[in-house]
């Protein structure tokens, strides 16, 4: 707030805002130093926090014993090919939503409001029918087309605020010297707009790699699981090993966590501007 | 140009403009050729069917008739077990979701975790953002750090919380006791009294920063005009906060609050992760207590409960698009002003 600062009220400022940091990041820290334990340590009285020999031994045996480094692939080519696919598409649907005025405009906004107020996981059990008759079960291109339908709607409408914030004075000129719109969208917007497709991508590709729900439904076979889905059955296990399961989420939060940070401030851009407007 | 969005149309007179601010409604823009080149509209209409068409087609197929043709399966006797018999069975289905004694649990439980989460993410999230507005050494940095929990998903925070919540050997029984909070360790996640409160707490730490950057947004289009002449008229800093910055926000608090009733409602993925639902049923909610049917194959009663969380979404839609169209009028309006 303006007005003055009294140095009490800037004591409990930061003594609040320095409550919050060590609450936010504590669980991070703790599932750190929990995997980075020797497997005995764990479970060791009294609690270390900060413990007193270091070891890689949970991870080498999430690799050893879980085929972790398969389902670690399986998230990444289905999350990297279902993101981009799903930014590539949204990119036209939100260039035209953007760009142009049509009677069905506002029903097409509509249509994917509704997806993102009524989640994916509502339709489970028809999904895995259609995905049976589609013999697309067990799949990991099923997953990716799945995952694709899931990301468009809220990136169409996260690129469609940074389409508009780009002046349409740079297509203008690019068609009268004789380009198609398709033409004028590859060669003189995307260019301009690169910062804001790359964390539309991102922010398709941490939803992927995060998702649990129709990974679960869809996937069976042990070879084709994702990450999710893989540490779902970990702890579907009467006894959770905590020291290989620290290690696997440490292993699925740190790639998520460098990409948002690379991105955030587009993200937030995205959020606070481009989702309410709706 | 014909019928721009209100950004790029600064002289328009300051009235009452319709909802949708683009030129739908407006039938003398209506297919007229964009920037004065001599377009066909039918080949205009060609081409926003082309953009348009991988879009909605991905959409309507994975999305939407899953979700259309899945409907019907709520009337009749669904299961994966016995497929030979699918046949129609009217409202039985809401009637054994209902009949089902653990149904009217699952509905406290959804009004606990809905409001309990919210109303914590709301204060403090506020109270985080008042704070942020103004500059300070590392600001950028502390943003950045409060921010990271977003990139993990639900169910990892489960985990998290569930390995911390850990009744032998988990952080925050030995943080209490050392604290002399507690004497005996608690069994948060295996007692019915402490496990919602446990995953209240999870969701809190996880939505406060959304709500501390919603709000922060909004607060920095609050002028500072106003904040000098509160101060000018004495105006202490509570009564600044309840009659300057609150009624000023007001709107897009009240849309902030309303997105994320509607998206805790739909958030079964942390519950999953750090109690399955669990002990008991005490902390399943109406959406992983859809999911947990789904999986046990009875898709008909699956389908019924997911009928009605539509319903009970609609009417939250109805609150929301309200709050929506108040929001866009005050937005062209104050655009108007600042030209």
């Amino acid at each position: 707030m303006t007005g003055k600062e009294t140095a009490a009220g800037r004591a409990v400022k930061f003594a609040f805002l320095g409550l919050w940091l060590v609450f936010t990041v504590f669980p991070l820290y703790w599932i750190i130093v929990t995997s980075l334990k020797a497997p005995g340590d764990i479970f060791a009285f009294p609690i270390a926090y900060w413990p007193e020999t270091f070891s890689l031994e949970n991870y080498s045996e999430l690799f050893s014993k879980a085929d972790f480094g398969t389902y670690l692939a399986n998230s990444l080519i289905v999350a990297t090919v279902a993101g981009a696919t799903a930014t590539a598409i949204s990119m036209l649907s939100a260039y035209v939503l953007a760009r142009f005025e049509f009677r069905t405009k506002s029903a097409l906004l509509m249509a994917a409001l509704v997806t993102q107020m009524i989640p994916a996981f509502i339709a489970l059990g028809p999904l895995y029918l259609l995905m049976t008759d589609l013999r697309l079960v067990d799949n990991r291109l099923g997953l990716i087309l799945v995952y694709v339908a899931v990301c468009i709607p809220f990136c169409t409408v996260m690129l469609r605020g940074f389409f508009e914030n780009v002046p349409d004075a740079l297509e203008e000129a690019a068609m009268i010297d004789g380009l198609s719109h398709f033409g004028a969208l590859f060669r003189v917007l995307l260019p301009v707009m690169r910062p804001g497709i790359v964390a539309a991508f991102i922010f398709n590709f941490v939803n992927c790699w995060n998702e649990l729900f129709l990974s679960v439904t869809l996937m069976n076979s042990d070879s084709n699981k994702t990450v999710p889905t893989a540490l779902n059955g970990f702890i579907s296990s009467f006894n959770i090993d905590w020291g290989s399961m620290s290690a696997a989420a440490v292993l699925t939060i740190l790639p998520t966590m460098v990409l948002f940070a690379f991105a955030s401030r587009h993200i937030v851009q995205g959020l606070t501007s481009g989702a309410v407007k709706g | 140009m014909p019928a721009a969005s209100p950004t790029k149309q600064p002289h328009e007179p300051r009235t009452r403009r319709p909802f949708r601010t683009g030129g739908g409604g407006r039938p003398a823009h209506r297919g007229a050729p964009r920037r004065g080149r001599p377009v066909f509209t039918t080949r205009r209409g060609l081409t926003i069917a082309a953009f348009m068409a991988p879009a909605a087609l991905f959409v309507a197929v994975f999305t939407y008739y899953p979700m259309i043709a899945g409907s019907q399966m709520a009337f009749r006797n669904w299961k994966l077990s016995d497929l030979t018999d699918k046949s129609f069975v009217g409202l039985q289905n809401f009637r054994d979701v209902f009949a089902d004694p653990a149904w009217g649990t699952v509905l406290s439980n959804t009004a606990v975790w809905v409001v309990a989460s919210i109303v914590p993410q709301l204060v403090i999230g506020f109270a985080l953002a008042l704070w942020l507005r103004r500059r300070f050494r590392f600001r950028g940095l502390y943003q950045a750090l409060i921010f990271f929990p977003w990139a993990i998903s639900g169910f990892l925070i489960g985990i998290l919380f569930r390995w911390m919540f850990n009744s032998e050997f988990g952080v925050v029984n030995d943080l209490l006791q050392r604290a002399g909070i507690i004497d005996e360790p608690v069994t948060w996640l295996a007692d019915p009294d402490t496990a919602m409160a446990a995953v209240i707490v999870a969701n809190v730490w996880y939505g406060v920063t959304f709500f501390a950057i919603m709000i922060l947004a909004a607060l920095q289009s609050v002028p500072d005009e106003l904040y000098e002449a509160a101060a000018l008229d004495g105006a202490g800093k509570v009564r600044t906060l309840f009659q300057i910055t609150i009624p000023y926000i007001r709107t897009t608090l009240a849309l902030t609050v309303l997105l994320r009733i509607i998206w805790i409602f739909n958030f079964p993925d942390l519950i999953f992760g750090m109690t399955g639902g669990g002990p008991n049923n005490e902390t399943h909610i109406v959406t992983t207590w859809m999911i947990q049917i789904t999986q046990q194959g009875d898709y008909g009663r699956a389908s019924a409960i997911g009928l009605l969380i539509v319903a009970s979404l609609l009417v939250f839609a109805v609150f929301f698009l309200l709050a929506t169209r108040e929001k866009s009028e005050k937005k062209s309006a104050k655009k108007g002003e600042r030209s």
